[in-house]
C-alpha cells in the first residue's frame, strides 16, 4: 500500500509539475462551478410579495447527483433554462419525443395508498400523454394516474433508453478521450520514436504509469501485454469522466462516475475479464484450496465464490461513493450561503468548497488509478501460475 | 433508493459507449502509442549500449595510443642511445686509427732513423778505416823513415815475439 501511495505521490508530483497549466485550468473550472451551483439553486426571496420558497438542501443535492432527462443550465423552478433531452421508450414499439413534454406537462397528484398523503408528479402531454414522470423515472399511466404505495409508484415502467444527462455526458467524455488520444497517437505516428511534446507529454506518463506501475507490476510479465489496453481504457475513462464531473458547466458536471449503473458496468467488466482469464491455478485455489482439509471445503468454496464477487462489488461501491460524496460535499458547502440567505457566508463556504474541489481533482485521479490498479491486481491473481 | 439501483437504459448506453471506445482505442490508439513508446525505449537502450561500447572502445584506443607512444618513446631512446654509442665508437675508432697511424709513422721514422744511423755509422766506419789506414801509413812512413827507427821497430817486434 505504501508502494502504491509512493508511486501515486511520484506520479501526481510529476503531473503537477509538468502540467501546471492544465492544473490551473482545471482549478479555474472548479472555481467556476460555484457560480453555476449558485445558479442551480432556487432564487432566495428576491421577488417581492411572493412567499419565499423554502430551500431544501437535500432535495437540491439529490437532484444534482441523480440522472435527469433534462440538462439544467440556470434559473430556479419557475424561470429555469434547460436543454430537454430526447426520451426513447420501448413500449409496444419505439417511441421518441422531447423530455419537455414531461417538464412542461400537467402537474398531477395521487394519494399514496399506504401513507394516505398526496404525492406530486408530472403527467406528460402530446406524445408523452400515456406516461408520467416521477423523480426522473418514467411510468406508464394506469387509469390516468400513478398508483403510489409507500412513496413509490407501482405502475409499469417502459424500457427507457433515453439520452439522459449521464448518457450525453458519457458520449461527450468518450469523444473527448478519442480526440485527445488520437491527437497523441498522431503525434507518435508523425514523429516516430522521439521525446514527447505537447499533449503527448502530458498523456504519456499516464500511459506509462498504467503500463508499468499498474499492469506490469501486478500481472505476470509474460501475460500483462494482453490486459494493458483494457486497463488503459478503464483508467482514462474513469479519469476523464471524473474530471468532467468536476467541470460545472455543460458538458461537464454530470455525476457520471458517481452513478451506480456506470460503476456497476465497469466492475462487471473487471469481473468478466478476471473470470475469463482465470487459469487452472486460480480455479484450483477457489474450488480446492491447497493445504485446506477436505472437511473444510464446504465452507471454503462458498467463501471463495463470494470472494470473486465481493472484489468487483468493492470496486463498484468505492468509485460510486467517492465521486458522489465529492459532489455532495461541494454542493453542501455552497448551500451554506443559501441556507443563511446571505452572500457574506460565501467568505466561509467558497474557500471550503474550493479546498474540497481541489481535493476532488486528486480524488478524480486517485480513484481512476485505484480502479485500474485493483483490476490489474485481480487479473494478476487470476493468471498467476503456481509457484510453490 | 434509486440512487443505488442500476438503471437499465444507462447500463445499455454505458456498455455500448464503453465497448466502442475500447475497440477504437485498442485498435487505433493504444497500439501505435505503445509500439512507438516501446520502439523509443529500445532506441534509447540501444543508444546507451552503443555509448557504453564506444566508451570502452575509446578506452582501449587510448590505451593502444599510450602503448604506441610508449613504444615510440622507447624506440626513440634506443635510437638516440645507439647513435650516441655509434658516435662514441666512431670517435674511439678514429682515435685508435690515428694512434695506430701515428705509431706507424713514428715506427717508420724510427726505422728510417735507425737505417740512416746505421748507414752513417757504416760510412763513418769506412771513413774512420780509411783515415786510420792513412794515419797508419803516415805513422808507418814516419817509423820507417830512418834505419835506426826500422831497427828499433824490428827489435821491438822481435821482443814481442819472444815474449809470446
Amino acid at each position: 500500500m505504501r508502494q502504491i501511495l509512493k508511486a501515486f505521490n511520484r506520479n501526481t508530483r510529476a503531473m503537477a509539475l509538468k502540467n501546471r497549466i492544465n492544473y490551473v485550468f482545471i482549478t479555474l473550472l472548479a472555481i467556476f462551478s460555484f457560480s453555476t451551483v449558485m445558479a442551480n439553486t432556487p432564487e432566495a426571496g428576491h421577488e417581492e410579495g411572493k412567499k419565499e420558497e423554502k430551500f431544501n438542501v437535500g432535495e437540491m443535492i439529490m437532484h444534482h447527483i441523480k440522472d435527469a432527462h433534462e440538462w439544467h443550465l440556470w434559473g430556479g423552478h419557475h424561470n429555469s433554462t434547460s436543454i430537454y433531452l430526447p426520451v426513447i421508450l420501448i413500449d409496444g414499439g419505439l417511441k421518441t419525443f422531447s423530455s419537455s413534454h414531461f417538464y412542461h406537462g400537467t402537474p398531477a397528484s395521487s394519494i399514496d395508498h399506504k401513507t394516505q398523503k398526496p404525492v406530486d408528479y408530472m403527467v406528460g402531454v402530446g406524445p408523452a400523454a400515456d406516461y408520467a414522470m416521477f423523480h426522473e423515472k418514467i411510468y406508464k399511466l394506469e387509469g390516468g394516474e400513478l398508483q403510489f404505495e409507500g412513496g413509490h409508484p407501482h405502475n409499469v415502467k417502459p424500457l427507457d433508453f433515453s439520452i439522459t444527462k449521464n448518457v450525453l455526458s458519457l458520449v461527450f467524455g468518450a469523444t473527448l478521450i478519442l480526440i485527445v488520444m488520437s491527437s497523441v497517437a498522431r503525434f507518435y505516428k508523425k514523429n516516430g520514436a522521439v521525446a514527447p511534446r505537447g499533449l503527448a507529454k502530458f498523456i504519456e506518463p499516464l500511459i506509462l504509469m498504467v503500463r508499468d506501475d499498474v499492469a506490469k507490476s501486478n500481472i505476470d510479465k509474460h501475460k500483462y501485454h494482453k490486459y494493458v489496453p483494457y486497463l488503459l481504457t478503464i483508467f482514462f475513462f474513469i479519469f476523464f469522466n471524473n474530471l468532467l464531473g468536476l467541470v460545472p458547466i455543460i458538458p461537464g458536471g454530470a455525476n457520471l462516475t458517481g452513478n451506480i449503473t456506470v460503476t456497476f458496468f465497469l466492475a462487471v467488466c473487471t469481473l468478466l475479464v478476471t473470470v475469463f482469464s482465470g487459469n487452472k491455478n486460480y480455479w484450483g485455489h477457489i474450488f480446492a484450496t491447497p493445504g485446506v482439509p477436505l472437511a473444510l471445503l464446504p465452507i471454503m468454496i462458498p467463501i471463495e465464490v463470494v470472494g470473486i464477487l465481493t472484489k468487483p462489488f468493492a470496486l463498484m461501491v468505492r468509485l460510486f461513493a467517492n465521486i458522489t460524496a465529492g459532489h455532495i460535499i461541494v454542493l453542501a458547502l455552497i448551500s451554506i450561503i443559501f441556507l443563511n440567505k446571505s452572500a457574506a457566508w460565501g467568505a466561509l463556504s467558497v474557500p471550503m468548497a474550493l479546498f474540497i474541489s481541489v481535493l476532488e481533482l486528486l480524488v478524480a485521479f486517485l480513484q481512476a488509478y485505484l480502479f485500474a490498479m485493483l483490476s490489474a491486481l485481480f487479473i494478476g491473481a487470476a493468471v498467476e501460475e503456481a509457484h510453490h | 433508493m434509486d440512487l443505488i439501483l442500476p438503471d437499465f437504459g444507462l447500463l445499455f448506453w454505458t456498455g455500448l459507449v464503453f465497448i466502442i471506445l475500447m475497440f477504437i482505442l485498442t485498435k487505433f490508439i493504444w497500439k501505435p502509442i505503445l509500439s512507438s513508446v516501446n520502439a523509443r525505449s529500445e532506441k534509447i537502450a540501444e543508444a546507451l549500449e552503443m555509448a557504453e561500447k564506444t566508451k570502452a572502445e575509446m578506452k582501449s584506443l587510448q590505451a593502444a595510443n599510450e602503448n604506441l607512444l610508449k613504444e615510440a618513446r622507447a624506440e626513440r631512446d634506443a635510437i638516440v642511445k645507439d647513435a650516441k654509442e655509434t658516435a662514441t665508437k666512431m670517435v674511439e675508432d678514429a682515435k685508435t686509427a690515428a694512434k695506430v697511424e701515428s705509431e706507424k709513422v713514428v715506427a717508420a721514422a724510427r726505422q728510417t732513423i735507425a737505417s740512416e744511423k746505421a748507414a752513417a755509422i757504416a760510412e763513418l766506419k769506412t771513413q774512420v778505416a780509411s783515415f786510420s789506414i792513412e794515419i797508419a801509413e803516415k805513422i808507418v812512413r814516419t817509423e820507417l823513415s830512418s834505419d835506426a827507427k826500422q831497427k828499433a821497430l824490428a827489435e821491438k817486434m822481435a821482443g814481442d815475439i819472444n815474449l809470446n
